[in-house]
């Protein structure tokens, strides 16, 4: 499922685009669920490439209250970084959900930062060195960092965003332990970056299909 | 043969699809994008084998194979997911169908076939 938004690519390359989202978030399911040995169901609803303002907006209206996230810069080809979004409401829920349900609260307050830190590192590794390897590209992924603040601040950051900056947008659901928690993974690019991921996204389908590819309407 | 290809990606349908030309070429394909499409191909094209995708949007590709299973038990299925967890696969197996990794390469499209040929030549 696509939205009609999605910026620059064809239906085909937004349709391959969402498949490896998909590949990445079930081998993060995957890797979580050695971690903590339990089933991890995390399914992707919906995935739309969207200018970053719109991105903005979009994470402000759902999301008005105060946002935790996971940060890692990634390098290589395409040149961005990664989020992934939790309400800051949702973020003890998501600790208790990876750590044992039974710890205290004192101790799931402790463990906050650094079981956040591990499980979007897993999450958005999981995802990035997915798509990484099914584009036969190398990305250099950095260590993940705790940002709290609304839509706007953790799509500004330094240095300034760039006018034709792009967002993929993914909303996800994670289930773990009978908790149900929503958030979602952005991928935060330049244009120039969006153009080297169409590149690889056609050379991808190439190989996936073995057909050409026709020209991108974008 | 007959084979039902299921998978909401387009792209993930012609990947099984370039496989299946390479193994069997002469074999008749019908694609649905979604569970209910797929019911409906199941119950129009009388397939004999199916591969479903396990993560679509609406009903998963277990829930599909369980109904499929219901309508039309002699038929093989393969479901493809790359969560291969070890209780989703449990899943499949619980319900009859195989499991195949994704992204699916060609040599793990062949056993399945090569096996489902076999279980359907049997029971006829």
């Amino acid at each position: 499922m696509t939205s009609l938004e999605n910026v620059g690519l064809s239906e085909l390359e937004i349709d391959a685009l969402t498949e490896l989202v998909n590949l990445g978030v079930s081998r993060a399911a995957l890797n979580l669920r050695e971690m903590i040995s339990q089933e991890v169901v995390l399914s992707v609803p919906s995935v739309s490439l969207i200018g970053r303002l719109r991105a903005v907006e979009i994470l402000g209206e759902a999301e008005p209250r105060e946002l935790v996230a996971v940060h890692q810069v990634f390098e290589g080809d395409i040149i961005g970084r990664a989020l992934l979004i939790f309400p800051e409401r949702k973020s003890l829920e998501l600790v208790r959900a990876v750590t044992s349900s039974d710890l205290p609260l004192e101790d799931i307050i402790d463990l906050e930062q650094e079981a956040l830190a591990e499980t979007g590192n897993i999450i958005l590794n999981g995802c990035l060195a997915t798509i990484a390897n099914q584009l036969q590209r190398t990305l250099k992924i950095s260590l993940p960092e705790i940002l709290r603040g609304d839509s706007k601040a953790l799509f500004s950051l330094p240095p300034p965003p760039d006018k034709g900056d792009v967002v993929l947008f993914v909303y996800i659901n994670f289930s773990v332990r009978t908790r149900d928690i929503q958030g979602y993974i952005a991928m935060l690019m330049d244009m120039p970056s969006l153009v080297a991921l169409q590149h690889l996204l056609q050379e991808y389908i190439r190989r996936a299909t073995g057909e050409p590819v026709p020209n991108s309407d974008a | 043969m007959k084979i039902l290809i299921v998978d909401d990606s387009k792209l993930a349908r012609m990947a099984v699809a370039k496989a299946l030309s390479v193994i069997h070429p002469e074999w008749e394909r019908i694609e649905a994008a979604n569970a209910d499409e797929a019911l409906a191909q199941v119950d129009s094209a009388n397939p004999d084998i199916a591969v479903f995708d396990f993560n679509m949007p609406g009903r998963d590709g277990l829930a599909l194979a369980a109904e499929v299973r219901m309508l039309k038990p002699e038929m093989q299925v393969a479901i493809i997911s790359a969560n291969h967890q070890q209780e989703v696969i449990d899943r499949a197996h619980a319900i009859g169908a195989v499991f195949l990794s994704k992204p699916l390469t060609e040599q793990a499209l062949r056993e399945f076939l090569s096996s489902a040929e076999t279980k359907l030549k049997a029971s006829q």
